[in-house]
Formats: C-alpha cells, sequence, structure tokens
C-alpha cells in the first residue's frame, strides 16, 4: 500500500494529464467554433479592426491554423495583460488561511503578508497573474486603453486557456494566482457569469487553492455575485473618478450610483460572511471573499483636488469598509483620447496620496485634517506627515518619555512599528538621540518636534520660517524614481 | 577559553545545550570560542571535554527561543557568539528584550529580520522548471540563499505544491518533496539543476506585457528585487532590454494622435439628472413604484451625494397605517430599504407586540438619505437639518397621497416636524391621535433608535413600553376605522 499522501499525488498526476488533456482538445478544435463564437461575442469587436485582431482577420485565422498552440495563447496573454495593466491593485494578502497539505489541490494562501513574484521597471509587484478575459467592451471610457472606439487590437481568452495558463505559472512559482477582469460584453451578466465561470472551474475542477481576485462588474445579478464571493479571496470595483461628474462625462455609460450600490450590496454579503463566522453555534455561514472588497481611483485626468480625493477615499472606506483603495496616477495609454491630458502620470502626487491615505488608516488622521484647506493639494516636495506637523508647530516638541501613543503616531518619521517599540522600551530604559537609528527613525526629520532624555529642540527652530526650508529637497527633482 | 564545535550552520539544538551549560557554569561570553564541524582547521583547538550542566535551570523569556532559532540561520560568523551574550545579560535583565534600543537586542533583532526576509524573497523568487512531461513529471529549481533558510522556507512549498514533487536545489542543502514528506540532502552545484522550462517564454511575455513604459520606477523595483535575485529569475533578461525602451514607448504614446475609431461612436449623453425642484408642485396621486423611480434621482438636497441610495418607503398601497422614521441608516442605505437596521428589529419587535402585522403598514423616513460623517471604517449618524427635512418633504407628501392612510405615525422629532409641517415636540403631544388638516390623523411617538442608545436598562425597559403603548393605540385607532367601514 502507498502512503495515503502520495496515492493521491498519483492520482492528482493522472487527473492533470486528462485535463491536460482536454486542454489539448480544445486547442486543435478551436479554429471554426471560435470564428462563430467572436461573433457573438459583441458587435464592437473590430470586425475591419487591425490585422492582429485575434480571431477577427482571415489571414489571422489562416495563420493560427499553422501555429503551435502555445504561440497563440502567448499573443493574447501580451494582448489581455497589457490591457489589465491600468489596474493597480496586486494584494494577494489578508485572506483565509488555506493550503493544499490535505493531498488534494494545489496551492496555499499567504494571508499575513502578500507575496509579490516579481517586480517589472515600473517598480509595481507582480503577484497575480492580471489579465482579462476580453478586452472588446460595449463601453466608451476615454481613460481605458480597452474602450470601444479605441483601435488596439483586440483578444479573448477561453475559461479553459485561463485556468490553464494560472495552473501553469502557479506551479512554476511565478504567481500567487489570479486577477481576472473583462470588457464590459454583451450585458453585466453575461459578463460576470464568464469571469465567474474561470474561478468556478478553478476552485471545483483543479481544486485550485491560490488567490482570486475577480473584478465585480455593478449592476450583475445578485446570484452571481454571491457565486464571485463564494470563489474568490477579493472582489473589487473601481469608483475610477473621484468626482462623479467627471465619470459621466468621461465614462457615460458608467453611473456611480450603480457602482456605490454594488459596493453596497458587498458590504451587506462581507459582514453577513463576517458575522455569522463569529457565532459557532449558527450553520456555518457562505463564504464570501474573505480578503474584503477594494476600489481604485484615476489621479490626474480630471480637476479634482487632493482634499476631494481624499473625502472621497474616507466615504468609501467608511460606507463599504474597502481594505484598500488603490490610487492610479493617470498614464498615457496606446492610442489614447485627445480629450485627457497626454503627460507623464503624476507618480509623485498619487505616492502623496498614498502616503495620506496610510495617515487616514494606521495613524489616526482624519481625511479634513490632512489637506491644508485653503490649498486643497498635497504639497509634493514635503511629505503629508511633516506638512502636517509644521502646520501644527503649538503641538510640538513632544515629549516622547510621556506622549500618548496617538500623539507618538503624529510624529514625523516615526512609524507605527516604532511607536510600538518606544512605548515597550520607555517603560524599561530611557531613550536617547543615538537610539533613534536602531528604531529605524530618521533623525533629520524627527529631531525638531521631539524631546529626548538627552535632546530638546531649541524654541527658535520650532518657530522659524527656516524649519519649512530644512526639509525641502537640496536640489531640483529631474523626475521620481529614475 | 571554551571551544564549543556545533554539528553544522543551523545546530539550533546543539547552541542551546551548549549555552545552557556555559551559563550554568557561570561561563562568560568573552571566554567562549564557537565553530562548525569542518570548518577550517586553523580555528580547530583540542577541547577539554564538553561541559556538563551542573544540575539545575534557569528561564529565559519564550520569546527569545523564537528569535533565536531564527537570528541563528543568519550567515554572520558572529551569530553564536552574540545570541549567547544575549542570553548571558537576560539572566540579569528578564525584560533586556523590550529595550529595543539595546545594540544586542537591535542587532539580533535585525538579524531575524533579515533571516525572515530573505525566506521571504525565497517564497517568492524560487522558480520550478519541470523536469519529464505531466504524469511524469517533477519540478525543479534552482535558488542561492544569502542565509541558511532551506529547512525554514521549505514547509511553504510542501503546504503550497502538495500535489506535485518538488526539489528546491542549493549550494548550502537542498529540499526535496514526494507528496509525503520533505527530506533535506547536501547542497549541489547549480549544474545539477535543470536549465530552461516550456513556460518561460509565455512568462517572459507576460512581464514584459503587464509592465507599463510610462511610469519607469527602476529603483522601487531595485529596492523589492535586489539584482543578486536576477541570475535565478528567468525574466530579469527582460528588465535591460525594458527600461531601454521605455521612454521611447512612452513618448510615442504621448505624441501619436489618436486613431479614427473604426466604427464611429455616438457619445451618450452623459445620464439626465432628475431636478425634481421644478417638478414639485405635482400633486396627483402617483403610483408608489412611480415616486420610487423618479426619488431614486433626486437632488433636493445635497445628502445625495455622499449616501449610496435614495431609500424610498416601502410597504403596500392599501396600508392603513403608515409609519415614519427619520432617515436611513447604514443598513438601510447599503441595502436600499427602510428600517432594517437594528432601529428596525427594534421596531419590528415592538410593532408585533402592538398586535401590528409590519407587511401591513407603509414604512417610510422624512429624509430619503442617510446623513453620516465618516470615522474611519464608520459612519457616524448626523441629524437632517430644517432645509433637508423640507426638500424632502415632498415625497413624504406624495407618499401619503398615493397610500391615502387612516393614521401616519411620526417616530422622533425629525419624522414630527415633517408630518406636522413645524417642529413639534414629542412628549407634549405623544399617546393621542391629533388631526392633520388634511382629513388624516397622526400619532407622534418616539424613534426606535432613541430606545437603543438609551444606556440605563431600567429607562430602556420603560421607555420600550411606552412606546409599543403608542403603537397600540395606532392599532387600535386602526380597528375602529375598521369597524367604523
Amino acid at each position: 500500500m502507498l502512503p495515503r499522501k502520495f496515492a493521491s499525488v498519483l492520482v492528482r498526476a493522472v487527473l492533470m494529464r486528462r485535463s491536460l488533456r482536454k486542454f489539448g482538445l480544445t486547442a486543435s478544435s478551436r479554429v471554426n467554433p471560435r470564428l462563430a463564437h467572436l461573433f457573438m461575442i459583441c458587435s464592437n469587436i473590430k470586425l475591419t479592426g487591425p490585422a492582429e485582431s485575434i480571431g477577427i482577420d482571415t489571414f489571422a485565422i489562416h495563420e493560427w491554423n499553422q501555429r503551435d498552440s502555445t504561440m497563440d495563447v502567448q499573443r493574447k496573454l501580451e494582448i489581455l495583460a497589457d490591457a489589465a495593466k491600468y489596474d493597480a491593485s496586486c494584494a494577494s494578502s489578508g485572506t483565509e488561511k488555506r493550503d493544499s497539505s490535505d493531498g488534494k489541490g494545489l496551492g496555499s494562501t499567504a494571508p499575513g503578508m502578500g507575496i509579490c513574484h516579481s517586480y517589472a521597471p515600473d517598480g509595481r509587484c507582480i503577484s497575480l497573474l492580471k489579465v482579462l478575459l476580453t478586452n472588446a467592451c460595449n463601453y466608451d471610457c476615454l481613460y481605458c486603453v480597452n474602450r470601444t472606439s479605441s483601435n488596439v487590437p483586440r483578444a479573448r481568452f477561453t475559461v479553459d486557456e485561463v485556468v490553464k495558463l494560472t495552473i501553469d505559472f502557479y506551479r512554476r512559482n511565478y504567481i500567487e494566482g489570479l486577477f481576472l477582469s473583462s470588457g464590459i460584453i454583451r450585458s453585466a451578466d453575461y459578463t460576470m457569469e464568464q469571469v465567474v465561470s474561470v474561478a468556478r472551474k478553478l476552485r471545483e475542477e483543479h481544486y485550485f487553492r491560490g488567490y482570486i481576485h475577480l473584478k465585480t462588474i455593478p449592476e450583475a445579478d445578485d446570484a452571481l455575485i454571491a457565486e464571485a464571493g463564494k470563489y474568490a479571496d477579493r472582489l473589487s470595483i473601481n469608483i475610477e473618478m473621484p468626482l462623479e461628474k467627471s465619470l459621466a462625462k468621461f465614462a457615460p455609460e458608467k453611473d456611480v450610483r450603480a457602482i456605490r450600490r454594488t459596493m453596497g450590496r458587498l458590504r451587506l454579503k462581507l459582514d453577513e460572511a463576517k458575522e455569522n463566522g463569529e457565532i459557532a453555534t449558527k450553520a456555518k455561514p457562505p463564504r464570501f471573499a474573505p480578503a474584503g472588497q477594494s476600489t481604485q481611483m484615476i489621479i490626474g485626468a480630471d480637476t479634482a483636488s487632493d482634499k476631494t480625493i481624499l473625502d472621497t477615499s474616507a466615504n468609501l472606506y467608511g460606507s463599504y469598509r474597502l481594505k484598500r483603495v488603490y490610487y492610479s496616477a493617470f498614464s498615457p495609454i496606446p492610442d489614447a483620447s485627445r480629450a485627457l491630458p497626454l503627460v507623464p502620470p503624476p507618480l509623485l502626487r498619487e505616492h502623496r496620496l498614498y502616503q495620506a491615505d496610510w495617515l487616514m488608516r494606521f495613524y489616526g488622521f482624519d481625511a479634513g485634517e490632512i489637506v491644508d484647506e485653503a490649498k486643497g493639494m498635497l504639497p509634493l516636495d514635503i511629505d503629508p506627515k511633516l506638512t502636517w506637523a509644521l502646520r501644527h508647530r503649538d503641538r510640538f516638541p513632544l515629549v516622547v518619555s510621556t506622549a500618548s501613543r496617538e500623539e507618538l503616531l503624529r510624529v514625523p518619521g516615526f512609524g507605527t512599528k516604532a511607536v510600538d517599540r518606544i512605548i515597550a522600551t520607555r517603560r524599561l530604559t530611557s531613550i536617547r538621540v543615538a537610539d533613534l537609528a536602531r528604531l529605524h527613525i530618521p533623525q533629520k526629520k524627527a529631531l525638531p518636534f521631539i524631546v529626548l532624555s538627552d535632546h530638546r529642540p531649541s524654541p527658535h527652530l520650532l518657530d522659524g520660517a527656516e524649519l519649512t526650508e530644512r526639509f525641502k529637497p537640496k536640489t531640483t527633482q529631474l523626475g521620481f524614481g529614475f | 577559553m571554551n571551544f564549543i564545535t556545533l554539528d553544522s550552520e543551523t545546530d539550533f539544538d546543539g547552541w542551546r545545550k551548549a549555552a545552557r551549560a556555559l551559563a550554568l557554569n557561570d561561563v562568560k561570553p568573552s571566554n567562549v570560542t564557537w565553530r562548525v564541524a569542518g570548518d577550517a582547521p586553523e580555528l580547530f583547538e583540542p577541547t577539554a571535554a564538553p561541559l556538563e550542566p551542573p544540575p539545575g535551570t534557569f528561564n529565559v523569556p519564550a520569546k527569545f527561543v523564537e528569535l533565536a532559532e531564527i537570528a541563528i540561520l543568519h550567515r554572520n560568523p558572529e551569530r553564536f557568539a552574540l545570541l549567547y551574550r544575549l542570553l548571558w545579560r537576560l539572566r540579569s535583565n528578564h525584560d533586556l528584550l523590550d529595550i529595543a534600543t539595546d545594540p544586542d537586542v537591535a542587532e539580533v533583532a535585525a538579524m531575524a529580520k533579515a533571516v525572515r526576509r530573505e525566506e521571504h524573497k525565497m517564497h517568492a523568487f524560487v522558480r520550478f522548471r519541470e523536469v519529464g512531461r505531466e504524469q511524469t513529471s517533477h519540478f525543479v529549481a534552482w535558488f542561492e540563499p544569502e542565509h541558511h533558510i532551506v529547512e525554514l522556507a521549505a514547509p511553504f512549498f510542501a503546504r503550497r505544491f502538495a500535489d506535485m514533487p518538488w526539489s528546491i536545489l542549493t549550494p548550502d542543502a537542498c529540499a526535496h518533496w514526494d507528496g509525503h514528506a520533505v527530506s533535506i540532502t547536501p547542497g549541489v552545484s547549480q549544474s545539477e539543476a535543470p536549465t530552461a522550462d516550456r513556460l518561460e517564454e509565455t512568462w517572459r511575455r507576460y512581464y514584459a506585457s503587464i509592465f507599463n513604459p510610462a511610469r519607469l520606477k527602476v529603483l522601487a523595483m531595485h529596492k523589492e528585487m535586489p539584482r543578486k535575485y536576477w541570475r535565478n529569475l528567468p525574466e530579469a533578461s527582460m528588465i535591460k532590454p525594458l527600461i531601454e525602451d521605455a521612454g521611447r514607448t512612452a513618448s510615442a504614446m504621448i505624441a501619436n494622435p489618436a486613431t479614427e475609431p473604426h466604427k464611429p461612436q455616438k457619445r451618450l449623453e452623459p445620464a439626465k439628472v432628475n431636478d425634481q425642484a421644478s417638478e414639485m408642485a405635482r400633486k396627483h396621486a402617483d403610483d408608489i413604484e412611480t415616486l420610487r423611480e423618479e426619488a431614486a434621482g433626486c437632488r433636493a438636497c445635497p445628502l445625495w451625494k455622499d449616501a449610496t441610495q435614495t431609500v424610498f418607503g416601502e410597504g403596500q398601497q392599501t396600508a392603513r397605517i403608515m409609519l415614519v422614521g427619520e432617515q436611513p441608516g447604514d443598513k438601510e442605505d447599503l441595502a436600499g430599504k427602510p428600517f432594517v437596521g437594528p432601529a428596525g428589529q427594534m421596531l419590528d419587535r415592538a410593532l408585533e407586540e402592538a398586535g401590528i402585522d409590519r407587511r401591513k403598514v407603509y414604512v417610510t423616513n422624512a429624509v430619503k438619505h442617510f446623513k453620516f460623517v465618516p470615522r474611519g471604517k464608520i459612519r457616524l449618524h448626523q441629524k437632517p437639518n430644517t432645509p433637508e427635512i423640507k426638500a424632502c418633504r415632498q415625497w413624504y407628501e406624495r407618499e401619503l397621497a398615493a397610500i391615502k392612510p387612516d393614521l401616519v405615525v411620526a417616530m422622533g422629532a425629525t419624522a414630527a416636524q415633517s408630518v406636522f409641517g413645524k417642529i413639534t415636540p414629542i412628549n407634549k403631544n405623544r399617546g393621542r391621535p391629533i388631526d392633520l388638516d388634511d382629513g388624516t390623523r397622526a400619532l407622534v411617538t418616539v424613534h426606535p433608535s432613541y430606545l437603543l442608545r438609551l444606556p440605563d436598562a431600567d429607562a430602556k425597559a420603560r421607555e420600550y413600553r411606552r412606546f409599543v403603548e403608542d403603537l397600540k393605540i395606532a392599532a387600535d385607532a386602526l380597528r375602529k376605522s375598521a369597524r367604523a367601514a
């Protein structure tokens, strides 16, 4: 007798081979059904489009017949990853603990800290296979590379192709799982159904235990949303624009109200799954997206101020308990609409907004106090916490040995971990200037605002105008992150 | 001088045993030299028989053992001595580990952190290559860890890839999984590892496509994926060409004019916003569903902006009682239905006790959008002001005209203000039906959320009784009018 676990590996191997054969079959018999299939998808696919459009151009179809099937999937992957990269979300953390050590299935999660398997030269983490099911779309959102009036090449994955790519990549440890979105084809329900069927197949047929993030289509049927939540770790709907009127202008088919109603529906389902989970006596609740929901806002495509953006974020965090609001600096896209500012993306502004967002979520700041009311924008040369401290010098210097946690969190250069360490350490010994480095606190930033056992800033320093100047970058920054 | 020889670079148990014996014999840290079996021979000194620990024991915080187990995997040759010094000092200062500013504590913590980080990076950057195809395939990776973490990191891969046989080869040690257990074998050279995988070209194309050339941030990439890992990452060969090409690609995207769409697009006009203000004069009795649709786009006051949706009234058009609350709360705002949150549950209970079937009443609010301020993850309810109540009154009036109830129950001050068209104190007016100008009768009582807010249990029970009594008056009035009809 083989040990149980090993036997199950062998069984899995057979199953695996079977499913691979199935994929093989799909690949070799795909040509004719696909043509009919694509015509069905939606009227917006460019039937007279660029020669590259997969499955449309007769030459391309002829060429497919000659090609190895992997080539075809590779080209689709290029198109559909290119179409998905403007979604900034990459998290693979915060979900339930799950693994495949029972011998059935593949994969596990890393609940505490997501795993970034690679980084692209844009500094972004590559954690999930982030693709669209199709980049054909009925909508004409000006800021979007996939808008119906753009002439980018179009492609569409089959459900099996995405499933196979996910598993093939996962087995090689390239990814934590799948982030699947899609252009809107036919209807919200049809599109959502397609997206859900990929997740269903991964979970139910391949017992995939890795991370799945699904884009939720606003106004999709409740049953589809419930099913999406059953398979996915995270669901997200993008709010897109900080201002409602910008969305109406740039994305006429999108409706902020529908987006918010769906976020509301998600929160009710998330709450329900969580509440029931806490009561042991009750029947197990339907699983619903244990990593919660998130959204994304595009920065710099409209005229919204940082204050408006942060107010919108605060509203979304409070209303729908979002795990994250992602800020995505509007980036030039291929075949871009002239109606939008085609300038390099405001990366530094995006960075400042993330810092401000952290202040709201982990440092006890309110949206209203982070941005100087009169200006409406966060300064680019100094970080938001330091700016806040410079505007509230009457609250400093702070005596580190006696200050409350809330006060310590507001000191420039003090992170949440450093504050925890200070609180543990100061019970036992005094804290000196030389200790700051061991607490990973930058001296230059913190010293003007704190009193330590061997340090007290000069009163003139806090009163003087030159303090702000001290923190400004010495030389003009030519670019960010180069 | 005491010479201690550990079995291997990761021999934590050997270190622990030796350290305990040394400490119990009061051997000062400066009198110990640590080495690992197989080290350079010049370090070899004949040693006396290993110290026998005298009877007795001593305690260290559990936190120290956890920290030392990880820090000992660091490649720093001083780690054994440093950990012994920390242990030595802990005997006289049990709280030492809480002093994050102590140089020894800081150094050991930094070592443990580096090991943990390297473990995390190993979980991320190991790349398996498939040897053989499908049913007989074996997945093999080559990795060069900075610290001695193979054994530490292996269980993660076993839990994750339980259904496939795999091996991770490194110069220090190799880990293998056969579907049953992890085994560790000595290190090998890179020539033992496979050199290619059929999926790598696909992966590289994905890597190139997911990169956005318009937002080059090379330093950020270097920080999280230091160059030392690149030689074992199949996608790393793309980094240089992608960076070189980025400027050109990005400026082309900015410079190139948009092409004409192949199919002309008709831009839809932005969805027309219902401006209810101009239609306020409409007085004819509408059907509730029509009203509900119309109210969904209401912009008569600014409350719609921050809320999720209009929460309109709900119930049968033939209802004889109309219950009016203040405004929707958090739950109601999300669900789009009135009285589904905690106050709604309180109301349901009271209605049942008063003998009123909720399904037979019409339930609505004086103000139909949720007014709140966000505070972190919650929304704090705000009382609607008079302009907001007035702006929303048109909907109440039209609901009233559509339902034509015998009795309106105004719950709370806001509802009373809306129902009577003026500020109407509750305590002075509760307990008896009051005739309204249009022939309807109204009853005033408290809002169920007032009962939820009362801190004192006795007061809560008393006020709840009064609330039920008020609802019973409504039930009586209803029965009388039914008899009269």
